[in-house]
């Protein structure tokens, strides 16, 4: 449901160019960070408040800063983009209360699917200099990376394991009504 | 579909050579499988030595896994692992690692041993060192112990349960081709 903040009804999809989707995961000490060039998201809001987001994010635009990096996470043993090119987000609500949001939906990757939940924050609507009506949206959440078949992993040579299974991810979107 | 074979042992009589000559019989119809039998010519992995100066086996064995739509690797096991020359072979065809022509292709490992494992081990090595390089490989596994039992003295596999299990094998084979050609079609 829709409250506080009155959104327009209406379809808003992202600009491409501001906004993102990043992922952060523990890697032996520090927390390794990467990115997806392409986020495809649309919100829709019904006249009665409520809302929905779909989104999709292309694999093949992930964004590390190794190409011997970026060639595994397409790789089978990571994302296996060539027989799952996209990550899709299926939104069921997104309920806004002022400037916070909650969103619920399902997330596929790798032909994986998890109900997930995400709070986030809401700026806007605002009227851009060209006459368009713009909104800001921005997620967080957590997900375990192995529910969705990310399973890959190295042992350390005194314990453990190379990688985290917690992988936080975050997106920014910045929609125009259509 | 095209299969290149690739024995890991150098052995004249090789059973493993073997084992990759009874796939070629098993295939299912239409495919067909060629055996990759330089591996003794490419030298020691030397990165200095790469790129525009690889030696003219290191191309042939390149040229030949981009070539074919699935990748059959038949090792023994020298000291619970895969031999030195297909491990070097391996690192070589791996180079340049982000976009190598073993990324992506379908791949299965399989092997014998005279001993009573069936060179398990090595398979189990074969499959993550493939794994890392960025083929789609097989989660399964192909051991076949006590090969003087199972190889006729002409070299033939003379045993209709391993028959059977390497016809399973190279029929998911098949599937993971037909899979990533379908994949590829999509996102064409």
């Amino acid at each position: 449901m829709t409250t506080a903040t009155a959104i327009p009804a209406g379809t808003y999809t992202t600009d491409g160019v501001h906004s993102s989707a990043g992922f952060a995961v523990k890697h032996m000490l520090a927390t390794f960070r990467g990115s997806f060039a392409t986020v495809n998201a649309q919100v829709t809001v019904d006249e009665d408040g409520s809302a929905r987001l779909q989104g999709t994010v292309p694999v093949g635009s992930v964004i590390v800063k190794d190409e011997n990096l970026q060639a595994h996470l397409q790789s089978p043993e990571f994302f296996d983009a060539e027989q799952h090119p996209e990550i899709r987000f299926d939104g069921l609500d997104l309920t806004i209360d002022g400037p916070t949001a909650t969103l619920t939906g399902d997330l596929t990757i790798k032909g994986h699917t998890g109900r997930v939940t995400a709070e986030g924050s809401v700026v806007g609507p605002i009227e851009d200099p060209f006459g368009n009506t713009k909104l800001g949206l921005q997620f967080e959440t957590v997900v375990d990376r192995t529910k969705f078949g990310l399973n890959w992993n190295a042992p350390l040579p005194k314990g453990g394991f190379m990688l985290a299974n917690d992988v936080t991810i975050s997106v920014d979107l910045e929609l125009a009504q259509s | 579909m095209r299969v290149l074979g690739i024995s890991g042992s150098l052995r004249r009589d090789s059973y493993n050579s073997g084992l990759l000559r009874a796939a070629a019989d098993l295939l299912p119809p239409g495919a067909e499988l060629e055996v990759f039998d330089a591996l003794k010519a490419i030298p020691p992995y030397d990165a200095h030595a790469d790129g525009d100066l690889a030696p003219a086996p290191v191309h042939a064995l390149r040229e030949a896994i981009a070539a074919a739509d699935a990748v059959l690797v038949a090792t023994p096991e020298y000291n619970a692992s895969v031999p030195g020359v297909l491990k070097n072979a391996l690192d070589w065809a791996s180079r340049p690692h982000a976009t190598n022509p073993l990324r992506g292709k379908p791949t299965a490992v399989i092997g014998t041993s005279t001993g009573m494992f069936g060179a398990v081990w090595a398979q189990a090595d074969a499959r993550k060192i493939l794994s890392t390089i960025g083929a789609r490989v097989l989660d399964r596994e192909l051991p076949v112990p006590e090969a003087a039992e199972r190889f006729d003295a002409g070299g033939m596999l003379r045993d209709t349960e391993v028959e059977a299990q390497l016809s399973e094998l190279l029929a998911e084979l098949g599937d993971a081709v037909e899979a990533r050609e379908a994949a590829l079609a999509r996102a064409a």
